[in-house]
């Protein structure tokens, strides 16, 4: 019988934990697929965070190591200065890279660090239990902001891909989605342009996707699709920002 | 000599801790046990520096020289007023008279009046004044040898520095003649 | 090989390179500040790597990637920028791996000051970071001790898997002393890092590098193999200087180079026909609790001189275990203690004048 579909080497039998409808395991699936078309899964060394995803170093089918809140690109350096010839990433949500790890990450960008980083914005703090992030819109409902998320005492969403697209070293910068079909096409493609921009050694690479968390935003997982679509891209607009044709 | 405990003191730019670093890997070449702690901090960045050098026969406990110093070399005024004080009984004093007009307070200590700025200026390098005053120095007490002055100038200074060697030669014999009697 | 006239700052660097690492993270702190120049200059003549880091918090994650690899990492810091590093250090002992972290310590509380303390006794030897975890700290008193700590100490870290602390205060980071840089003795057998992260080359299982436990029952069995590990420190690794104890009247216990100024202050009242003596714990943790049953009856009590406030104390009152008066002598904030002063403070405990 042929083979129709297969699940990728870069990931490993492990069965996720994240919640229905959530879409880091079509990221991590992305990701795996990716390595493994780039045939890297061997070479590749992942760094996990802390947040919704802390457990991606049992998911990965490469060497992992798992980091401190926000300290991955910081860890991140450390492998890929010592092993240059390995494929190290990141794999980031928003309360850890555009928090609690903002210095790390703009800093291992500013260093142009030859490493890969998927960041997940779903616009919260998923794992400790919906609470707000720098991302999260306003009027946003969470635990932190019941009310919805107010600019005049927490200030605006943060957008993190316009502000690497203004250093240097990040020589590849897109900001994709996952809501549908088309779209995760498109994120694969991002993806593996990063890591292959990470293999010709031109800089730092990363790749904002942004995600659903149905259980926090208190949204069933097809209506999260449709407010991710309607609510995030409008204030977090998808595209390159940065190519290494023009700018290294 | 048992213990040489020496303070040396002046404003930044000076030379007082490369002369201090040079007394010190002197008696290290000639086998003496060594010690060489900086003062540290803003007073590096133009202030007053000092070093306190300690050479002995035998092994130094503590590198910190409080009123026991055998000798202070002062060049500048505020390291005289600072110094003068933690110099022992029967100690000697260096005062570079170019630059500070006070004459010593303490009479029980035996005090130096060394031009150490105008025999550089002499000599073609207001520079090497620091060297004037460890001339001086070793003129009166003997700690090392000129001979290991210079060998410890080549070790720190390396080979691009050498054609500097014969400037800081008179030098020290600039410094040693000022002081002999 | 030939003596040479160093720095503390550069020979506890030059140490580290002799002992084969090739990799330095780190952050600018005054008065340590020689100790990462020294690595950016020399570290790419060896074909290795130096990053100044844009934090201590990030320097401390970069050793936690780089011990990953396997490969001998070292950082350095003082005081402040190592309260920030303890988050990583934490992690790093959780996830066993070996490296040296350097703190050239400074006067606190806060921004504090820059001169010469020893105000960290406590954060070094009981963790500033969370959870049961241990890391063998040495204090040397002199250049050459350091450089010789700081070679033991990669060998100590890879064979416990283990962060490893050299402290000294300000003045060993900044006064020049002469050093060789021996052979270092083999003492003992390195276990191979087949735990570390370089990929698995499709070879074997992915190694994962991971502090995290979130089954309780799977956590306290990894804090019972770990205090196992420290049970192992506390027997095998324990150093210190027994000094003059033969006859004392009163046992000083001091470290690093407040211990040469009491060695100074001992001479005085040595010619004064007091009889003193010195324990010198050469590692601050596992503390040498044994060199305490080496104390002489002459002994009226014990005297604990530190450039601090009393930390040490607490572990010099464990280790006498309430057989004698346990007495203090400090100074603070970068204010170093006088071998007089020292004199005077003994004279008072003996009943005499001050």
């Amino acid at each position: 019988m042929a083979v129709v579909f297969k699940k990728t080497e870069g990931l490993t039998d492990k069965q996720f934990h994240y919640c229905p409808g959530c879409t880091h395991g079509i990221i991590h699936r992305l990701v795996g697929e990716v390595l493994e078309e780039l045939e890297v899964v061997g070479k590749a060394i992942g760094v996990a965070p802390v947040g919704c995803s802390v457990l991606a170093y049992d998911y990965f089918n490469c060497d992992m190591h798992e980091a401190a809140h926000g300290r991955a690109p910081a860890v991140a350096t450390g492998i890929k200065r010592i092993l240059p010839d390995n494929v190290v990433f990141t794999y980031q949500g928003d309360g850890d890279l555009a928090s609690i790890g903002t210095a790390e990450i703009i800093h291992a960008a500013h260093r142009a660090e030859k490493f890969t980083t998927i960041f997940v914005n779903n616009a919260i703090y998923g794992m400790t239990g919906g609470q707000m992030a720098p991302t999260t819109l306003i009027g946003q409902k969470s635990t932190t902001s019941q009310a919805g998320r107010d600019a005049a005492t927490t200030g605006m969403p943060l957008r993190m891909s316009e502000m690497f697209a203004t250093i240097d070293g990040a020589v590849f910068v897109e900001r994709v989605s996952v809501h549908d079909v088309a779209h995760i096409r498109k994120a694969k493609k991002a993806i593996k342009k990063a890591f292959e921009v990470q293999l010709e050694g031109k800089g730092f690479g990363i790749v904002e996707v942004l995600s659903t968390c149905p259980t926090n935003w208190g949204i069933a997982p097809v209506e999260s699709l449709t407010w991710l679509k309607e609510n995030m891209i409008p204030y977090y607009p998808l595209g390159n920002f940065r190519t290494p044709e023009e700018g290294k | 000599m048992a213990t040489e405990k020496i303070i040396m003191a002046g404003f930044g730019g000076q030379g007082v801790m490369s002369m201090g670093q040079l007394l010190t890997y002197s008696g290290m070449l000639e086998n003496k046990h060594v010690s060489w702690l900086p003062s540290y901090g803003p007073e590096m960045r133009g202030g007053t520096a000092n070093c306190s050098v300690i050479v002995s026969d035998n092994l130094i406990g503590s590198p910190i020289i409080t009123d026991d110093a055998t000798t202070a070399l002062v060049m500048n005024l505020p390291s005289l007023v600072k110094f003068e004080n933690n110099i022992k009984s029967g100690g000697k004093l260096l005062i570079n008279s170019s630059l500070i007009e006070k004459k010593a307070e303490r009479d029980d200590v035996d005090a130096y009046y060394v031009p150490a700025n105008e025999i550089a200026n002499e000599i073609g390098n207001s520079r090497v004044a620091n060297m004037v005053m460890l001339g001086a120095y070793l003129e009166l007490t003997k700690l090392v040898s000129v001979d290991s002055v210079i060998e410890a100038f080549k070790k720190v200074y390396g080979a691009g520095k050498e054609h500097l060697i014969p400037l800081n030669k008179d030098a020290l014999e600039r410094g040693a003649t000022a002081v002999r009697g | 090989m030939a003596k040479v006239l160093m720095k503390g700052n550069e020979a506890i660097g030059a140490a580290g390179i002799k002992a084969g690492c090739k990799y330095f993270f780190g952050y600018p702190i005054t008065p340590q500040n020689e100790l990462p120049e020294f690595m950016s200059k020399e570290l790419p003549k060896v074909d290795g790597v130096f990053v100044q880091a844009e934090s201590e918090v990030a320097a401390i994650n970069m050793i936690y990637g780089g011990a990953g690899t396997g490969e001998r990492v070292m950082t350095s810091s003082s005081s402040p920028g190592i309260a920030l590093k303890q988050e990583g250090i934490s992690y790093i002992a959780g996830a066993e791996l070996p490296c040296v972290i350097v703190n050239i310590s400074r006067g606190g509380p806060g921004l504090g000051g820059i001169q010469p303390s020893q105000a960290d006794y406590f954060q070094s030897t009981r963790g500033g970071g969370n959870g049961d975890y241990r890391l063998p700290v040495y204090a040397p008193a002199s250049i050459q001790e350091a450089v010789d700590l700081v070679i033991e100490a990669f060998d100590v870290a890879d064979y416990y898997r283990n962060p490893v602390m050299v402290i000294g205060d300000g003045m060993i980071g900044q006064m020049m002393e002469p050093v060789e840089f021996n052979e270092p003795e083999k003492k003992r057998e390195l276990p191979v890092k087949d735990w570390a992260t370089t990929g698995t080359e499709g070879k074997r299982k992915p190694n994962i590098i991971n502090s995290l436990a979130l089954d309780p029952a799977e956590l306290e069995k990894h804090n019972i193999k770990l205090q196992a590990k420290y049970d192992e420190m506390e027997e095998k690794e324990v150093r210190y200087e027994a000094y003059k104890l033969e006859e004392a009247e009163v046992v000083l216990v001091a470290y690093g180079m407040t211990s040469r100024i009491v060695k100074n202050a001992m001479d005085i009242l040595e010619k004064e026909g007091i009889k003193t003596g010195l324990i010198r714990p050469i590692t601050l943790w596992p503390f040498p609790n044994k060199a305490f049953n080496e104390i002489p009856d002459t002994a009226k009590a014990l005297l604990s001189v530190e450039m601090s406030m009393g930390q040490m104390i607490d572990d010099v009152k464990i280790a006498n275990n309430g057989k004698l008066p346990v007495e203090f002598y400090g100074r603070a904030g970068g204010m170093i203690p006088t071998p007089e002063e020292i004199v005077n403070k003994v004279k008072e405990i003996l009943g005499g004048g001050k």
